[in-house]
């Protein structure tokens, strides 16, 4: 009986003692939103579309990323330029919906949509979560800085005639007779 | 049946057919590109290898095109052994070696046969590091985008163009890696069936070009099985729809009608369906102007037009079950006839004669078995034109028999068609104009109307006595009869829409004396213009015509009319009906704005084919249901709901009312997929388990994602939620099948290749023959021997259907109102090539089109898309030239063969 008690109470007060020691040791909470967060590069957060090198939209409105999509939350519309680019009329995501599973970054076949580490985006209102192309698209080349679809598809484009494009030779002449 | 040995398991095969074939058949995965089920092989694409051994013992085996090898008894062949797999994959890479890095900006993908088949052969690196070839492409109208980069050279393209379809503006130019699949110079493409190339092509080069402007990927398309509204044969389409729009059709295949193929009015005549100009509310007249009526006072207004003395006039565009609905309203004696007069008259025939025991009116599948064929009048390319491909292939029936007597089997395409050369089965044309079957026909007659009736009759004389004497100076009166005599399979083809009923008749006396001749049942094609000419006709008594309602109407006998679906100045001549429209009160169902709906005093929106559940009766009298696609999001109703009683009900139980008291419509209901298959109450869903944005697509308009659209009216549901189309579904909409995301899949959904689908319905033959008939006696109006011209209506693919015409698309093809003449009367009436011409001085305008092979006196007349009042022309008219007078299109765009270019 006596025994507990001596146990219980040294138990107390080596609790408390382990508590003050901890007075001295490094903080592991981080004071945010005054001090921020390191954020890894790879992080999947807040979906951004890109440009490429030449600052021209990168999305050609392929709509892989929206079949990706285990929930359902990106719609676009495919249109198409004067000069044959291909480019999303509308293209929306619904973030209240949205996962972060990063599919649609894997189904991008032109690094168009990709994932940043920004993860800051509550809202009071959930409409406010319906993310258009206007606050997603930005002026830069995101991760992948120098990928240009269009160099390497051989679909002519005003600026980028048939044959100009990565490893093609010039159109071919019908009329004529060589081998 | 043989019995043949693939990767040792034992399968009962047609012995007739090739490894490819018999492969596909079973269900088992082979790769293929330029064979095609419906043309058969050429072994150009070498993909199909597979490893064929000698007997039991043979253990190396050898490499087989299995596209070239028959199904022979006792074959033994692996699809799965490493040396054939490694020349499939070897194959493919070499067939991608310039293939452009495109799919992301690519119509086709998704739905790509070139994609399934590199998955399925396991290429995926392109080895080789030289460049690119690459191709200029060209402008090929406004149906077809051209990318010729894409093309790996299978030759399917001008296979089906030019081989199969007849086309002669589409060839395989240069050669080795330069080979290049187009037209000897920019410009569009003629064939009437240019857009089955978007299906045929395994690749993007030639893709939709309409559907590209409004593109949407085809696992986001909402489908489901329809019917093509676009002519009387009713060919199975499945329209796809993406953020309530209608995108595009594509064929759905049925063994017994399309096939595989459709045209191109049907293809792309459907945007209509998203006019702006549609009807989308309620439309009452009020101070001389339509007005949308409050919604309170809708139903008073409707029910004003209740009650014994109201008429309702039909329309051979609406479904059965909307006219149905409105008889059922109006009752059976006030139910009038929706086409003209002489229209009505010839129908009238057409029934009757589909009644009779002695005829058979051929499906589509049928017509590509007759070996001998005579066309009386009509213009079947542009009045039913999957017909005129189907007389395609007939033609080839002649080789297909020589090819029989050489042991070469018939999917040896090339084969066949070398030993054949130009020997083709006897095509016979009696037509007023040179028509686009020329090319092909044995016989070509052209002359005036009457004097066809009059050859016809002539045939018919000739080839029984007993048929009412006729003679006719015409030499190849003896050659058609015989041929027809001696064919194993012959088919005569007329119709209403020649307009003239004794051609009809002289038909009809043909059949009767081959008939009366051979003993056999004879196959009677009888041509109607519109889709539902023939169901509505069924409905409606036969003394009920328009012209009865318009008289009816003047006697002041009725007051009231509800007119459906239905634009009457294309009916009748326009001074009859505007006298009449003045002494009635009309209450008009349609989709788009017409000039009847413009003298109505009630107007209500009604669905367009895409938006309902209904069922149409072809040119055979085959009835099929047609699904709804997708919503209409107006106030648009389908007709039958605004008719009946408080715009309730649903479309089964109507259908089942109308096969219990329609006369002849009690196969209706066999239509319906049966419910007690489902499986705990699910449905078919119309999309596909891959539809995107469900979450995000109206999110802008509300986060709070709306519930699904609930169908209660039918087997299917707006959701992608259901029993998946690939296994238990009774109803097929976009076939799909794992690792065949393109249209070819569908060979996975068939009985065997070509054969039936396995979930799908033909269609149910309502009419009986229980009937035996008589000779006809011609009814030859009598002809008013004056200095004027003969009249013979011709007919446009792209202008001539009214809903069509308000395409778009169609719109870009379509050519004025024209008067071809010859150039004998050209020259006496001093008119040019492309000069105005006023057709006997009443204000009807049509620009000259001199043609070499009209007949002199005689001219052709296209109304355009109503844009001269055909039935205030009489059977001759005067012509005379104006100098003034602007149109719209010109007819640049008009393709005949034998346009004289002098001048113009």
């Amino acid at each position: 009986m006596v025994r507990l008690i001596v146990d219980t109470l040294l138990s107390q007060v080596r609790t408390l003692w382990l508590v003050f020691m901890k007075l001295f040791q490094k903080k592991d909470t981080v004071e945010y939103p005054d001090q921020q967060p390191y954020m890894f590069p790879r992080w999947r957060g807040r979906i951004i579309l890109s440009r490429d090198p030449d600052g021209e939209e990168r999305c050609v409105a392929c709509n892989l990323c929206a079949v990706a999509c285990p929930v359902d939350c990106i719609a676009l519309q495919k249109g198409e330029m004067e000069d044959g680019r291909w480019y999303p009329e509308f293209f929306r995501i619904n973030f209240s919906r949205c996962i972060m599973c990063g599919f649609c970054e894997e189904a991008c076949p032109t690094n168009a949509i990709q994932l940043t580490p920004d993860f800051e985006m509550a809202e009071y209102v959930r409409q406010d979560m319906v993310w258009e192309k206007e606050d997603l698209l930005i002026n830069g080349t995101g991760k992948y800085h120098d990928y240009n679809f269009y160099r390497v598809a051989g679909k002519k484009i005003e600026g980028k005639d048939k044959g100009e494009a990565l490893n093609e030779a010039a159109p071919v002449d019908v009329r004529s007779l060589l081998p | 049946m043989a019995k043949i040995v693939i990767d040792g398991i034992e399968y009962e095969v047609n012995p007739n057919n090739n490894l490819l074939q018999e492969c596909l058949s079973q269900g088992l995965d082979l790769p293929y590109f330029c064979w095609h089920p419906c043309m058969g092989s050429v072994g150009a694409c070498r993909q199909c290898a597979v490893k064929q051994y000698r007997d039991t013992e043979d253990k190396e085996g050898m490499l087989v095109m299995a596209c070239m090898t028959p199904a022979s008894e006792g074959s033994i062949i692996s699809v799965e052994d490493p040396q054939a797999k490694d020349m499939r994959e070897r194959v493919i890479e070499s067939l991608m070696i310039s293939h452009p890095h495109d799919c992301p900006v690519c119509e086709e993908g998704g739905e790509c046969h070139l994609q399934d088949m590199t998955l399925m052969s396991g290429h995926n690196y392109r080895r080789y590091d030289k460049k690119k070839v690459t191709h200029r492409n060209q402008y090929l109208g406004p149906f077809i985008n051209h990318e010729m980069n894409r093309c790996i050279t299978c030759y399917r393209c001008v296979r089906f163009y030019d081989d199969y379809a007849g086309g002669t503006d589409l060839s395989a130019q240069a050669s080795h890696h330069h080979t290049y699949f187009g037209r000897h110079e920019e410009g569009v493409l003629e064939s009437e069936f240019s857009g089955n190339l978007v299906e045929v092509c395994p690749t993007g080069v030639f893709t939709d070009k309409a559907f590209s402007s409004n593109y949407a990927r085809k696992w986001d398309l909402q489908t489901a099985p329809s019917v093509c509204t676009g002519c009387a044969i009713g060919c199975n389409t499945t329209p796809g729809e993406r953020y309530g729009s209608l995108r595009r059709i594509v064929n759905r295949y049925n063994s017994e009608i399309n096939g595989y193929f459709i045209c191109d009015r049907g293809r792309f005549g459907f945007d209509y369906v998203n006019s702006e100009e549609r009807i989308e509310a309620p439309l009452a007249r009020k101070e001389g102007q339509l007005a949308v009526v409050p919604k309170g006072q809708l139903q008073s207004a409707i029910d004003t037009f209740q009650g014994s003395d109201v008429i309702g006039i039909a329309s051979p565009r609406a479904s059965n079950e909307s006219n149905f609905a409105l008889r059922c309203l109006v009752g059976d004696e006030n139910f009038y006839s929706g086409i003209s007069d002489a229209e009505h008259e010839a129908t009238q025939l057409i029934l009757s004669l589909a009644k009779d025991s002695a005829f058979n009116a051929p499906s589509v599948r049928q017509i590509e078995l007759a070996d001998a064929v005579i066309i009386v009048g009509e213009d079947v390319t542009n009045v039913a034109p999957r017909i005129a491909l189907a007389l395609r292939q007939s033609v080839r029936n002649k080789a297909k028999e020589l090819a029989e007597g050489c042991n070469i089997p018939q999917w040896q395409d090339a084969a066949v068609r070398e030993l054949a050369q130009h020997d083709r089965s006897p095509l016979a044309i009696l037509s007023s104009y040179a028509t686009r079957l020329d090319d092909i026909a044995s016989d070509i007659v052209i002359d005036s109307p009457t004097e066809i009736a009059n050859i016809a009759s002539a045939v018919a004389n000739r080839i029984s006595g007993h048929a009412p004497a006729a003679s006719s100076d015409e030499a190849s009166v003896a050659q058609i009869a015989a041929q027809l005599i001696e064919a194993k399979r012959p088919l005569v083809i007329a119709g209403s829409t020649s307009g003239s009923v004794s051609q009809l008749q002289a038909a009809a006396n043909i059949a009767r004396a081959l008939n009366e001749k051979r003993g056999d049942v004879i196959d009677l094609c009888l041509l109607v213009s519109e889709v539902n000419t023939i169901g509505m006709s069924l409905l409606v008594n036969e003394r009920n015509s328009l012209g009865a309602a318009l008289e009816k109407i003047s006697n002041g006998q009725t007051k009231k009319a509800i007119v459906l679906e239905n634009d009457l100045y294309r009916r009748a001549a326009k001074q009859k009906i505007d006298e009449a429209f003045q002494k009635v009160e009309m209450l008009v169902i349609d989709q788009l704005p017409s000039a009847t709906t413009a003298k109505a005093s009630l107007v209500l929106p009604s669905t367009s084919f895409s938006e309902q559940e209904s069922t149409y009766v072809n040119y055979e009298g085959r009835a099929q249901l047609s699904f709804q696609v997708h919503r209409n999001h107006a106030a648009a109703l389908p007709a039958w709901r605004w008719l009946s009683d408080q715009q309730s009900g649903d479309i089964e139980s109507l259908i089942n009312r109308c096969a219990e008291e329609a006369k002849n419509f009690d196969k209706l209901d066999d239509l319906l997929p049966d419910l007690n298959q489902f499986v705990a109450g699910m449905k078919i869903p119309r999309q596909s388990h891959r539809y995107s944005g469900r979450t995000a697509m109206k999110a802008n308009l509300n986060v709070h994602e709306p519930k699904q659209p609930v169908d209660d009216q039918s087997v299917m549901s707006f959701s992608m939620e259901g029993i998946p189309a690939t296994k238990d579904s009774a109803v097929l909409g976009a076939a799909w099948s794992p690792a065949w995301n393109s249209n070819q899949s569908i060979s996975k959904f068939q009985e065997e290749i070509n054969g039936d689908l396995k979930q799908s319905h033909v269609g149910e033959l309502l009419i009986e023959r229980n009937e035996t008939g008589s000779y006809l006696s011609l009814d030859q109006r009598p002809n008013n021997l004056n200095e004027n011209l003969q009249v013979a209506v011709a007919y446009q693919i792209f202008g001539s259907d009214e809903l069509s015409a308000k395409s778009n698309t169609i719109q870009e093809r379509m050519t004025d109102a024209y008067v071809a003449l010859s150039p004998k009367d050209a020259k006496s009436l001093d008119l040019n090539q492309g000069d105005s011409v006023s057709l006997d001085g009443n204000g009807n305008i049509a620009i000259a089109c001199i043609r070499s092979k009209m007949k002199q006196g005689t001219v052709a007349v296209y109304c355009g898309d109503n844009d001269i009042d055909r039935h205030s022309l009489g059977t001759t008219i005067a012509l005379s030239k104006v100098t003034e007078a602007k149109m719209k299109r010109g007819i640049q765009g008009l393709i005949v063969s034998d346009l004289c270019e002098e001048g113009y």
